[in-house]
């Protein structure tokens, strides 16, 4: 029987009610008295110098109450960079300024030149228009390769050059690594490029700045997945507001995948200028606008090589990456190709020997930073495109060139050459439950139907391997955090034993107030609908470091197991008190405390009760009251891993692919709701196939976004999408945190994409088109030219 | 400004409006029915879908003047009047059609428009049906599990271990 | 987008009248006009909605023709132009179902956008546009991207497509905006047989005049294997190079007459 409540159990989401008949709460819903709105006027050319900006036109049309430029925010801070890099030669990284509006010079399109605040946001838009900009045009710095050229335009007069960094990794590794690929009875040589994003949650961005001049608070509403780091980058860095006057609220947020949880220029904004001009300043982005001023994902060109020996065996690894971090350093922009990239580099396999060499590389181009899987989709991908290209290079089938290489589920812990040590994982039942699935034998007949038809079909498998449960904030600091990386959670019972838990992870999508209500249910043995969840607010829940990096409830959630421990822990002391037994006798169990080995019992309310009308309580050995918190740092990161299977057809008349069957079959460890689960996995793959056949932000030379709205840039409808085969059975625990959980949300942007072009690659080999690879997105002329060139 | 009348969700209601306000800001800024939502600029995403007399269309893309004596209906009309979902927001919680929830009145609405004209769709019909609408959290996945079983078609319930 | 004042004229006249004022335009559909009027690409003064004139609305057929009242949306022209099943195709087939209760169909030929469904249904029909002010024939009504025939002022009434004995209309669709990356009309009527090719010209909607020739001769698919088209003066954009839409105007157009037999 299925559990219909508790860890386990797919409960149905609480928070749906809101959402299915529109008493949501996003920031564009809320609008507080007395409300001005902001328009931000922005570079329409990739680079140049401000000669000079004149605004009294603007200031003099009707509605405008303020037009703000830069010179208003001399003596404030630029917007930080959460992370520094050192590089191979043991220097810190470049790190340039990133004013709130642009000094003296613009440096990408889209980049906040000045700010109209007026009484409607059509008034400010008009008054925008009429903000004279003079602009030297210089030439815009948009190929990575030439940027770190000689003689190259610097996109920052005051660093040495374009280059933000050279890291190396594992740099001891390097001339071994070299060595054992000269040596090689086998190389495979790859060129790919990881074709640059738009993460695109279907809210745009909004912020709504708020202040009370009666008591200097600052409140901020902001379309955030982690609002205690918005309120410290904020407070601290940019604009010197203490914490205790500084609240930042992110009410329901529709979807972050990543581009949230950067501290954007227009939340410092508006903050600053509701104190100035003492009134609620409101910005809300267009979706044209959300493409010049999110941060874009991805954007790395890479060569890898894969060395084998005359068995097959995997010997060695090495790539070099070109990543763009675009004009400026978005807040975690630096760690994605490192820290988040280079550690998954040996992914599923015992590979003795590999170098990581990432150049990141300042542009004429929006910031890059984490988009769902950060790092690690690139890392998978590049791997699992070259160890497909091996197998078919060496005529092997590539699931057994894999398993000839994977990590054997009896090396667990694991200790990579590239510096993580995998707690726990079985790859070879992973693959083989997805081959389970596929009806891999019967492949062949399903070929020669579809040729019959006049199609090419193709099967394609990618296994992957992230590290996520982010992270432990002592190896982080090593590696250049300035942040930790532990989560909070604040476990308040009522006195008739209903519960608000205040978590300092942050839902927008994932379904955390269902979710970790069944945690803390189960570990009581309530019903769900005791518990509630609070998050999104620093005035209501602990300094917590948000949601990212699939880390709610590996992180966040084993922080809440830890403050529901303690106060189960202070809760058999009254119900020991209440019963006068010993507190080790004490057993809970469906709600009740119990004497082990009587019948003596008393309920979860009588004891919560008992905490906060104490009577007949142990006033001399507990205070009142029933509340804990506990923060929760991970002693390592969680491995979550899978097999990928895609199986599609190809119309060689327009190039076109089709996708006829996708199969995941992960390992997440335990699974709280699985329903959830699947869902996290549905979304990741669509945004992986997103990737890898139809989404691309494009540059024309000049800096120019050409693909700047849904015009041009694809975004996956429900048409171009299969029915997903998810499969979450083969759990092998997480052995360092108490829910053994490893964390499911970026998987299937991870895992997919190169399952997706294995198997168009695949479709053109057997349809005798001997195409070896085609960069993402695989867009139908894509592969028609691609045919072309091998006809 | 022009003084303008329609029906919402069966309410008569009345507002000044610019030429250039659209149906999607007179909803949400006028009238403070803030969920219908506002994702794209192009006419694309569909977050903004509304019923006007009976048909669906995109509130922002269409001024709150053309709409001037019409019958609109919006998400907060969907549910009955003690609060009890329809069949489609009752299927989308139970199969898990939805995530963030932003893009979700205009799938409400959009999957209303099919079942009435098309009582029993196939999954081909659902996805072509909703190729204006984007939801950028499920894949589409329990979406289309979700209107198939409005539909009253069988459909296999959500995972459970 | 820039404010303007809304007229809704109750008929023809009126509407013409109200056209009168410098930098007012009609508005139809507005499916295109209010995205672009977001991105504040237009500023007219006035805008004159045609959606209030009953007599700009219907699907009759009449004999060999079917004639269409130009403020008809596409999804009445895909439910009711039973008697043309390629033209309600067409219909059924642009944007989604949203766009398709407010577009209509003398909007999208008046704004005879290159990438446009309508304009290679016109074009391969051989159809009749009629204004308020006179009747135009296909060949002389599109006049290059985003350019028609159209006078400042002149309001399309009416669209009058002859029946064809076989047709049918292919659309490849552009994978973002689902316009036409390229699309082909083939419609063969006792006299001859037509093609038009929307979204690959950077003269917009076109004839493709050796395949008539060759499907004059015999209507079938191989009648065109032999034939290529130059891929001289097609677009170039982030979904396709011009060879790459001129195999898909073969390809295309080979399907079609497939469809249509």
């Amino acid at each position: 029987m299925p559990k219909d409540q508790g860890i386990g159990a797919s409960s149905k989401r609480r928070e749906d009610v809101r959402f299915l008949t529109g008493t949501g709460n996003y920031t564009d819903d809320i609008n507080l008295m007395n409300q001005t709105y902001a328009h931000f006027l922005r570079s329409d050319v990739a680079h140049g110098v401000i000669n000079g900006i004149d605004t009294a036109a603007a200031e003099a049309m009707e509605g405008v109450v303020r037009v703000f430029t830069a010179k208003d925010f001399e003596g404030v801070g630029g917007i930080p960079c959460g992370w520094q890099v050192t590089d191979r030669h043991g220097e810190p990284m470049q790190e340039p300024k990133h004013p709130v509006l642009a000094e003296g010079k613009v440096r990408h399109v889209g980049d906040p030149i000045a700010v109209v605040i007026a009484e409607s946001p059509e008034l400010a838009r008009d008054a925008a228009e009429a903000i004279d900009v003079d602009i030297t045009e210089l030439p815009a710095v948009i190929d990575m390769k030439a940027a770190v050229a000689d003689g190259a335009t610097k996109v920052h007069d005051d660093l040495t050059s374009n280059l933000c960094y050279d890291w190396g990794f594992v740099e001891e590794n390097r001339e071994a690594v070299d060595q054992a690929i000269q040596n090689a009875a086998h190389v495979t040589t790859l060129e790919l490029v990881n074709n640059r994003l738009v993460a695109n949650p279907m809210e745009p961005r909004v912020a709504v700045g708020d202040y009370n001049r009666a008591n200097d608070e600052h409140t901020l509403y902001t379309t955030s997945q982690n609002p205690h780091v918005i309120r410290l980058l904020m407070g601290a860095f940019v604009l010197g507001i203490p914490e205790h006057k500084l609240r930042v609220v992110a009410p329901d947020v529709g979807g972050g995948f990543g581009t949230k949880i950067f501290h954007y220029a227009e939340e410092a904004f508006v903050t600053f200028a509701a104190k100035a001009i003492n009134r609620p300043v409101k910005w809300t982005a267009s979706r044209s606008e959300a493409f010049i001023s999110d941060a874009h994902g991805r954007d790395h060109v890479t060569k890898i090589e894969l060395a084998l020996d005359a068995e097959h065996k995997f010997v060695a690894l090495r790539t070099d990456t070109y990543a763009n971090m675009g004009a400026y350093l978005s807040t975690f922009a630096p760690s994605v190709p490192t820290w988040l990239h280079g550690t998954l580099m040996a992914g599923n396999y015992i590979t003795p020997l590999v170098y990581v060499n990432v150049k990141a590389v300042f542009t004429n181009t929006v910031p890059v930073d984490a988009y769902r899987g950060a790092g690690r989709p690139e890392a998978t991908f590049q791997l699992e495109r070259v160890v497909d290209k091996a197998a078919r290079e060496l005529g092997m089938d590539p699931a057994e060139l894999r398993r000839l290489n994977f990590i054997k589920p009896e090396q667990f812990p694991y200790d990579t050459p590239v510096a993580v040590t995998y707690d726990t994982g079985n790859y070879h039942a992973t693959l083989d439950k997805a081959l389970a699935l596929t009806d891999y034998a019967s492949f062949d007949a399903r070929a020669a139907e579809s040729k019959a038809r006049g199609k090419l079909r193709g099967f394609g498998i990618a296994h992957y391997i992230e590290a996520c449960g982010i992270a432990p904030s002592n190896l982080v600091g090593q590696l250049g955090a300035r942040a930790g990386l532990y989560e909070s959670a604040t476990v308040r019972v009522n006195a008739t034993g209903s519960i608000a838990v205040m978590t300092g992870s942050h839902s927008h999508g994932q379904g955390h107030e269902t979710t970790f209500a069944q945690v803390v249910a189960d570990m009581i043995g309530i019903d769900e609908a005791q518990v509630d969840i609070v998050h999104g607010d620093t005035a209501r829940t602990p300094m917590g470091m948000g949601t990212y990096g699939s880390r709610s409830i590996a992180v966040g959630g084993s922080a809440m197991v830890r403050a529901a421990e303690k106060v189960i822990n202070k809760a058999k002391k009254i119900a020991a008190h209440l019963m006068e037994a010993a507190d080790a006798d004490i057993e809970l169990k469906d709600g009740q405390f119990s004497v082990a080995g009587t019948d003596k019992s008393v309920a979860w309310g009588d004891v919560c009760l008992a905490a906060y009308v104490p009577h007949n309580y142990p006033l001399e050995e507990i205070e009142p009251g029933l509340e804990e918190t506990a923060f929760y740092d991970p002693a390592n990161f969680t491995y979550p891993s899978g097999a990928y299977f895609c199986e599609v057809e190809v119309d060689p008349g327009t190039g076109k692919v089709e996708i006829v069957g996708f199969t995941a079959a992960d390992d997440f460890g335990n699974v709280i709701n699985p329903m959830i689960v699947e869902g996290q996995v549905h979304g990741g793959v669509a945004q992986g196939i997103g990737q890898a056949m139809l989404e691309s932000c494009v540059y024309d030379d000049n800096g120019q976004l050409l693909s700047g709205s849904y015009m041009d840039y694809a975004m996956p409808r429900a048409s171009d999408l299969p029915m997903f085969e998810v499969d979450h059975s083969c759990q092998t625990p997480c052995t360092h945190n108490p829910l053994g959980v490893k964390g499911c949300g970026e998987a299937g942007a991870i895992g997919s994409p190169p399952a997706l072009v294995n198997a168009v690659i695949d479709a053109l080999h057997r349809g005798g088109y001997p195409v070896d690879h085609i960069d993402m997105p695989l867009s139908p002329s894509r592969v028609w030219n691609a045919m072309q060139s091998v006809k | 400004m022009t003084k303008l009348t329609m029906t919402v969700n069966g309410r008569s209601v009345s507002g000044e409006v610019e030429g250039r306000t659209l149906l999607s800001t007179f909803l949400r800024e006028n009238l403070g029915l803030t969920g219908t939502h506002v994702g794209c600029d192009t006419s694309q995403c569909g977050a903004c879908t509304v019923h006007v007399n009976g048909l669906a269309v995109k509130s922002c893309t269409m001024f709150a003047q053309e709409a001037a004596g019409a019958d609109v209906a919006t998400i907060e009309g969907q549910a009955a009047a003690d609060g009890t979902l329809n069949r489609i927001q009752q299927a989308f919680q139970d199969y898990h059609g939805l995530q963030c929830g932003f893009c979700t009145p205009g799938m409400v609405m959009a999957a209303a428009a099919l079942l009435k004209d098309t009582p029993k769709p196939t999954e081909a019909e659902v996805r072509h049906h909703l190729e204006g609408n984007i939801c950028r959290c499920t894949g589409y996945h329990n979406i289309v599990r979700a209107i198939m079983a409005a539909s009253g078609q069988d459909v296999a319930p959500v995972a459970a271990e | 987008m820039y404010n303007f004042d809304f007229e809704q004229p109750a008929n023809i006249e009126e509407a013409v009248a109200a056209l009168k004022d410098e930098d007012a335009l009609a508005l139809s559909g507005g499916q295109t006009l209010i995205p672009s009027m977001k991105q504040r690409l237009n500023a007219p003064t006035k805008l004159v909605s045609l959606t209030a004139i009953d007599a700009l609305k219907g699907v009759c057929p009449d004999g060999g023709q079917i004639a269409i009242g130009a403020a008809t949306t596409h999804a009445t022209v895909a439910a009711e132009a039973t008697d043309y099943p390629a033209l309600a195709a067409l219909a059924g087939g642009i944007g989604d179902p949203a766009v398709r209760n407010r577009g209509t169909i003398g909007g999208s030929l008046a704004n005879n956008d290159p990438a446009a469904c309508y304009p290679a249904a016109v074009l391969a029909s051989g159809a009749t546009v009629v204004t308020n002010a006179r009747e135009i024939a296909a060949d002389a009504f599109f006049d290059g991207m985003f350019t028609t025939a159209l006078q400042e002022g002149e309001i399309i009434t009416d669209v009058r497509f002859p029946i064809p004995e076989k047709a049918s209309y292919q659309k490849f669709e552009q994978p973002a905006s689902r316009f036409a990356l390229t699309g082909v009309f083939v419609a063969k009527y006792r006299d001859g047989v037509r093609v038009a090719v929307t979204g690959a010209s950077e003269d917009g909607v076109m004839r493709w005049a050796e395949a008539e020739a060759a499907l004059g001769t015999t209507f079938s698919a191989a009648a065109l294997d032999d034939l290529s088209v130059s891929a001289d003066g097609l677009i170039h954009d982030l979904h396709g190079t011009p060879a790459y839409r001129a195999n898909l105007i073969k390809v295309l157009a080979q399907r079609a007459v497939e469809a249509a037999l």
